[in-house]
C-alpha cells in the first residue's frame, strides 16, 4: 500500500531524485563517532538544528497562550507558568532551549573554526552559519522582552539605549525596533513579538535551508 | 563536479543535457569505513538526539523557567541585567576605553571588529593549510577573543547575586491581592509602613514586600518595632491595639494572597 502511495506519487513528480539528495548518501569513516570516539564533536551542529526544532515546536505551543498586550503579557505568561497543564515544562523547554542553543551553536562554530573547516570551498557556507548565528542572538534579544517582567523591561531599555547611540542611524534604529522614539511600551512589545515570531523565523529557516543545501552539495570536510 | 555557465540544459528545464547518472556522490576520496545515512547511521543519530533530550528535559523540569513581577516602568532601583549571552558586551561598557565618549568603540568598533572578523574569516585565513599550527595568527585571534568573551562574561556573571536577585523579585499576581481599605488596620499600615512597603505591600526600592512571608504575629510585632535587616528599630509609633490590627491587616492580606 505505501509502495503504491509512493510510485504514484513518484510517477508525476519524480520524488526519488530528492529523497536521494536528502537521505541517500554514505556517512565517512572520519565523522562516524561509532569509529573514532573523538568524532563527537561532529555532533555538535545536528544538535544545535534539534534545539532549533524544540524552539520552533515549543515556541508554536506558547503562541497559543501568549498574548503580544502590556495589559496582558506577563499575566498570559504567569497564567501559563502556573495553570496550563506542562504549560511550565513547555515554556521551561523555550526558556532553556534559548541558552543551550546559543551553547551548541559556539560549539558547533569552534568545531568548524578549530578544523579549518570553512576554508575553500566552503567559505560562504561559514558566512550563513556565522549570519544564523547572528540572528539566534536577535531571536534572544527580541524574546528576551515578551514575559513584559521587570527583567525583560529594563534590559530592554538597555538595549534599545545601546541601539540610540549608534551613530547617523541611531534614532531610527531605535524607534524601528520600540516603535517610538522615547517610549517603550505597547508599540515596543508588539514590534519585537512580530521581530521574534515572524520576521527572524523567517530569516532563520531561509539561512537554514542555504546551509544545508550546501552542505549536501558539498559534502562534509574531509579529515585533517 | 560540473559548475557553472558551461553546463548545457534541456529546453528551460534544469535537465542536464548530458546524461549523469543519478548514484550519489561516494566518499572514495576518504577511503575507510563508511557508513549509509540511511537507515544505518540516522538511528545512532536518534539514540545521541534521545539522550540529549532526555538531558534537556532534566534540566527543564530541575530548573523551571523564572518570571519576575511584571513590568513596572517606575521602578527606578530596579538593575538591569540582559540575558547571559549579552553579558559580555554589557561588561565590556563598563570599560573607561568603551564608555562615555569612548562608546562607540564599545557599541560599535569593538563587536564589529570581532564579528566582522569571524564572518570574514575564510577570507582573513586563506591559506591552504587546515591544521590549527598552520595558521596561527587566526587560531590565536580566535583564543584571544574566546579568553576575552568568557572573561567578560565570568566578571559580570560573578558580581551579581542571583539567588538574592531572584528572591526579590518574585512575581505576585496584582489581580489576586485586593486591599481592603476599610481595615482598621490599613488605616495603621497607611501612617506607619506605607511609605517603603508601598501602597498594596508590594514593597519598593526601601523595602520589600509583606506579601508572601513566612513570618507568625508575634514576628511581625516584634519587627514593627525592633526592625529587621536594613530596616531600622522604632518604625512603628503607636499603641498595641493598634500594632495588634495592623499584624491582623497584614496577616488576612497574606492569606488572601495564599488562596
Amino acid at each position: 500500500m505505501l509502495q503504491k502511495i509512493y510510485d504514484w506519487i513518484d510517477d508525476r513528480v519524480d520524488i526519488t531524485p530528492i529523497w536521494r539528495d536528502i537521505a541517500d548518501h554514505e556517512v565517512p569513516e572520519h565523522v562516524n563517532p561509532a569509529h573514532h570516539f573523538s568524532a563527537f564533536v561532529y555532533c555538535f551542529g545536528g544538535l544545535t538544528f534539534f534545539v532549533v526544532v524544540i524552539q520552533i515546536l515549543s515556541g508554536m505551543f506558547l503562541t497559543m497562550y501568549y498574548v503580544p498586550d502590556i495589559e496582558n503579557a506577563w499575566k498570559s505568561v504567569y497564567y501559563l507558568q502556573t495553570q496550563v497543564a506542562h504549560g511550565q515544562i513547555v515554556r521551561g523547554m523555550h526558556h532553556w532551549g534559548a541558552s543551550v542553543v546559543i551553547v551548541m551553536l559556539l560549539l558547533h562554530t569552534l568545531r568548524v573554526f578549530f578544523q579549518g573547516a570553512y576554508k575553500k570551498p566552503r567559505e560562504l557556507n561559514w558566512m550563513v552559519g556565522v549570519l544564523l548565528f547572528f540572528v539566534m542572538l536577535g531571536l534572544g534579544f527580541t524574546g528576551y522582552l515578551l514575559p513584559w517582567d521587570n527583567k525583560a523591561y529594563f534590559a530592554t531599555q538597555v538595549g534599545l539605549e545601546i541601539a540610540e547611540q549608534v551613530p547617523f542611524i541611531g534614532d531610527y534604529l531605535k524607534t524601528l525596533l520600540a516603535g517610538s522614539d522615547h517610549i517603550v511600551g505597547a508599540q515596543t512589545l508588539t514590534r519585537f513579538f512580530a521581530i521574534h515570531v515572524f520576521f527572524l523565523p523567517g530569516a532563520l529557516f531561509a539561512l537554514l535551508a542555504v546551509h544545508f543545501i550546501l552542505i549536501r552539495r558539498q559534502g562534509i570536510s574531509g579529515p585533517l | 563536479m560540473k559548475k557553472g555557465k558551461g553546463m548545457k540544459f534541456v529546453g528551460d528545464s534544469r535537465i542536464s543535457a548530458e546524461r549523469k547518472s543519478a548514484i550519489p556522490k561516494d566518499y572514495s576520496e576518504y577511503p575507510g569505513r563508511t557508513e549509509a545515512f540511511w537507515p544505518n547511521f540516522l538511528l545512532k543519530e536518534w539514540l545521541v538526539g534521545a539522550v540529549f533530550l532526555a538531558g534537556f528535559l532534566s534540566l527543564t523540569l530541575a530548573h523551571p523557567a523564572p518570571l519576575e513581577g511584571v513590568a513596572d516602568p517606575t521602578n527606578g532601583a530596579y538593575v538591569p541585567l540582559p540575558d547571559w549571552y549579552f553579558l559580555f558586551l554589557y561588561e565590556l561598557l563598563k570599560y573607561k576605553f568603551a564608555s562615555s565618549q569612548y562608546i562607540i568603540f564599545g557599541i560599535l568598533v569593538i563587536p564589529g571588529l570581532a564579528f566582522g572578523g569571524l564572518l570574514l574569516a575564510p577570507f582573513l585565513d586563506n591559506g591552504p593549510g587546515r591544521r590549527p599550527h598552520q595558521r596561527p595568527i587566526a587560531v590565536g585571534m580566535m583564543l584571544l577573543g574566546l579568553a576575552a568573551t568568557m572573561w567578560l562574561t565570568y566578571e559580570s556573571a560573578s558580581a551579581v547575586d542571583w539567588e538574592a536577585r531572584a528572591e526579590a523579585n518574585k512575581p505576585i499576581p496584582a489581580s489576586e491581592v485586593e486591599i481592603d481599605t476599610t481595615d482598621p488596620g490599613y488605616a495603621i499600615y497607611e501612617s506607619n509602613c506605607m511609605s517603603c512597603h508601598g501602597d498594596s505591600l508590594e514593597g519598593s526600592a526601601a523595602a520589600p514586600t509583606l506579601i508572601g512571608m513566612e513570618h507568625s504575629a508575634e514576628e511581625i510585632a516584634q519587627i514593627a518595632h525592633d526592625g529587621i535587616g536594613s530596616m531600622p528599630p522604632g518604625m512603628f509609633e503607636g499603641s498595641d491595639e493598634e500594632l495588634d490590627q495592623l499584624v491582623e491587616f497584614i496577616l488576612s492580606v497574606n492569606e488572601q494572597a495564599a488562596e
